[in-house]
């Protein structure tokens, strides 16, 4: 299939009072139509930010985008003028954020929040707005939706919020859709109900979907592809079977076997990651995750891994990556 | 793999003496109404009429989502919280019944090591500060320099180096945030520590390294833990027995194996299918429970059963009674009259 997406060598920059900080530094990765996408990775790591800098809402002044190209639907969405941007965001490029209690508007109905993405972007009249509003309040699993519309978003719970998120995201009917850390702030049974919606619907509608996330379970059940990402780059892409199954990157393998897991027996020890996350403003030379490595080799210490094809569909950004056990 | 020896270490440890009992533990708060004469409108029940023991050298893992009374639980047996009814026993004295003056030399063997490592260190102090205010409140040091040399041990024992005792918190990353809480409950050599979602607010990678700490730390000082958290998988990890708990109450109970191979409670079943396994293989071929609703408030909780509104076996006898915690199978209790 075609990509929808295709972001390549980006570079965001924040330009902090302790010094400039690298946050997203050369990542690459795709998008098909369709399909859902992981990125992956600790805080810090540069996900959010990539995402950000796809829908072109980094934070003014400090963060600034320096390089590269975000292809959606074959244009460069870093080249466009504000007013196309405009265009753009919330209408074919949705974005589900992470705290669905900062995230919605206090002082606005659900329903005025719901219109008013409608009536920016296509010429509808308030009772083809309304009508449409709660046909996705419905749509997302919200009861008794005509009460709901004007409600406010403290009369909802932290889940049902988030649900009001995705109907907003889904008001124009977009191609795709950047979910940052969508259900980490929920409840591990809320979390499965809303992943489990927001596969459905983006099967229902053909969206794709970007999942943003941590949790390496959560990526094994709802991506189709995975980006692992460490210090601001992608360290390994591949198919979330073929990445599960074989990895091909020191800190990949090392998180995969530091979380317990619920269908294996009990380990009497887990194995953590050695040493302590990346520092930003203080990144060592060579490759960032060297500090932290077992299998450090010398060149790893002067010249930073590109990332590159170890296998058909699989890349690893490492030295050693073959040879890894 | 070594299943066999680790079914005998469990035994021994339900042998020996219960270092914690908990009877009919009730922590209520009140709701009130009215700006200048306060009125009492309603009850929080976020503990109501809880039971369990915890024996000498053991973990006893509590899970449950936000709200369910695991942390106001774990702050009532230390007596931070103090319980509107009920009874706790720390080695055989009823702490409930304690002023706090009488409390206060209990607390020396009875710590806790908060969720987060960012607002529970005060940023003014340094880590030997810190680490060292608990020696000094005690009198467990003779003079300045005993003191600064039990911190310097207490850094080494957490896996930091010494000379971090002159950094303040903002320098240190959110692991070796944590380590400086454990120190600090290690300050007075306590016997018992509440460890309240100690890893929840790290980055995975770190999490391994404090859980693998809070263990040696176990077996080396001889600790027994309430470990509070919401992750099923470290919590089977880490504890002997596990407790689940849903809006103030304890739904099921017993040794971490029995409770993974055999859940009875439609809550715990729903539970684990929940948690997602990071392997797409195995989530393939997984059968999921997938609960319908939310966590009822806990200002008005449903009648009898408090899960029979999301629970998919629920008949109507589950709206009327609650069911009370029974021995289903040996050692193995579960409030549900269907288990």
């Amino acid at each position: 299939m075609a990509d929808l997406l295709e972001v390549r060598d980006l570079r965001t920059y924040l330009y902090t009072t302790q010094g400039v900080v690298k946050a997203v530094d050369g990542v690459s990765f795709n998008v098909r139509e369709g399909e859902t996408v992981a990125l992956v990775g600790e805080s810090g790591c540069g996900k959010t930010m990539s995402a950000l800098s796809i829908m072109r809402l980094t934070p003014r002044p400090q963060a600034s985008i320096e390089g590269g190209e975000i292809y959606f639907q074959g244009r460069d969405l870093l080249k466009l003028g504000d007013e196309e941007m405009r265009r753009i965001r919330g209408a074919e490029i949705a974005m589900v954020f992470q705290e669905p209690m900062t995230s919605l508007n206090p002082v606005l109905t659900i329903g005025r929040q719901l219109t008013e993405t409608l009536e920016a972007h296509a010429s509808v009249s308030k009772e083809e707005a309304r009508a449409r509003a709660l046909e996705l309040l419905r749509l997302v699993g919200i009861a008794d939706p005509e009460h709901r519309l004007g409600e406010y978003p403290h009369q909802f719970s932290g889940g049902m919020r988030q649900r009001v998120m995705i109907a907003i995201a889904l008001t124009c009917r977009p191609k795709l859709i950047l979910a940052d850390e969508p259900t980490t702030a929920l409840d591990v049974t809320i979390q499965a109900q809303l992943l489990e919606l927001m596969r459905n619907l983006s099967r229902q509608f053909g969206v794709a979907l970007v999942i943003i996330t941590h949790n390496l379970g959560v990526v094994a059940r709802y991506a189709d592809r995975v980006n692992v990402m460490y210090a601001g780059k992608v360290i390994e892409s591949a198919t979330a079977a073929e990445i599960y199954r074989n990895p091909r990157h020191p800190y990949t393998i090392g998180l995969l076997r530091s979380v317990p897991r619920l269908d294996q027996p009990r380990k009497a020890k887990l194995e953590p990651i050695d040493g302590q996350p990346p520092d930003l403003w203080n990144l060592p030379p060579g490759c960032s995750f060297r500090p932290r490595c077992r299998f450090a080799v010398e060149k790893c210490a002067h010249e930073t891994p590109p990332l590159r094809q170890i296998e058909d569909g699989h890349r690893s950004a490492c030295w050693v990556a073959e040879s890894l056990k | 793999m070594n299943s066999g020896s680790e079914i005998q270490n469990s035994k021994l440890k339900i042998q020996s003496s219960p270092i914690v009992e908990v009877r009919g533990l009730k922590k209520y708060f009140p709701v009130t109404s009215g700006v200048v004469a306060q009125r009492v409108v309603g009850w929080i029940k976020a503990v109501d009429d809880v039971s369990f023991t915890i024996h000498q050298g053991e973990t006893l893992g509590l899970v449950g989502e936000s709200g369910c009374g695991k942390t106001t639980t774990g702050r009532c047996l230390l007596q931070l919280d103090r319980p509107t009814a009920g009874n706790v026993f720390f080695e055989g004295q009823d702490l409930t019944r304690m002023s706090d003056e009488q409390l206060r030399p209990v607390r020396r063997r009875m710590q806790i090591v908060f969720q987060d490592p960012y607002s529970s260190l005060n940023p003014r102090m340094t880590i030997g500060q810190i680490v060292g205010e608990p020696i000094n409140v005690h009198g467990l040091a003779r003079n300045g320099n005993e003191s600064r040399e039990r911190v310097a041990e207490l850094l080494k024992v957490v896996g930091l180096n010494p000379s971090m005792a002159r950094r303040y918190p903002h320098e240190l990353s959110g692991g070796q945030r944590q380590r400086v809480g454990v120190a600090r409950a290690l300050a007075l050599e306590p016997k018992f520590i509440v460890c309240d979602e100690p890893i929840s607010a790290l980055d995975v990678s770190i999490q391994a390294q404090i859980i693998n700490l809070l263990e040696e730390l176990q077996e080396r000082f001889h600790l027994t833990y309430l470990f509070i958290a919401h992750d099923l998988s470290v919590v089977r990890h880490i504890s002997d027995r596990i407790a689940v708990m849903y809006l103030g109450k304890v739904v099921e109970i017993a040794d971490r194996q029995e409770l993974y191979d055999n859940p009875l409670h439609p809550y715990t079943k729903a539970l684990l299918s929940a948690i997602p396994i990071p392997d797409p293989q195995v989530e393939a071929g997984r059968e999921r429970i997938v609960l319908g609703g939310e966590v009822p408030s806990l200002l008005s909780p449903p009648s009898g059963c408090v899960f029979h509104p999301r629970c998919a076996i629920a008949i109507d006898e589950c709206r009327e009674a609650a069911p009370q915690l029974r021995e289903v199978r040996p050692n193995h209790w579960a409030a549900c009259i269907k288990a």
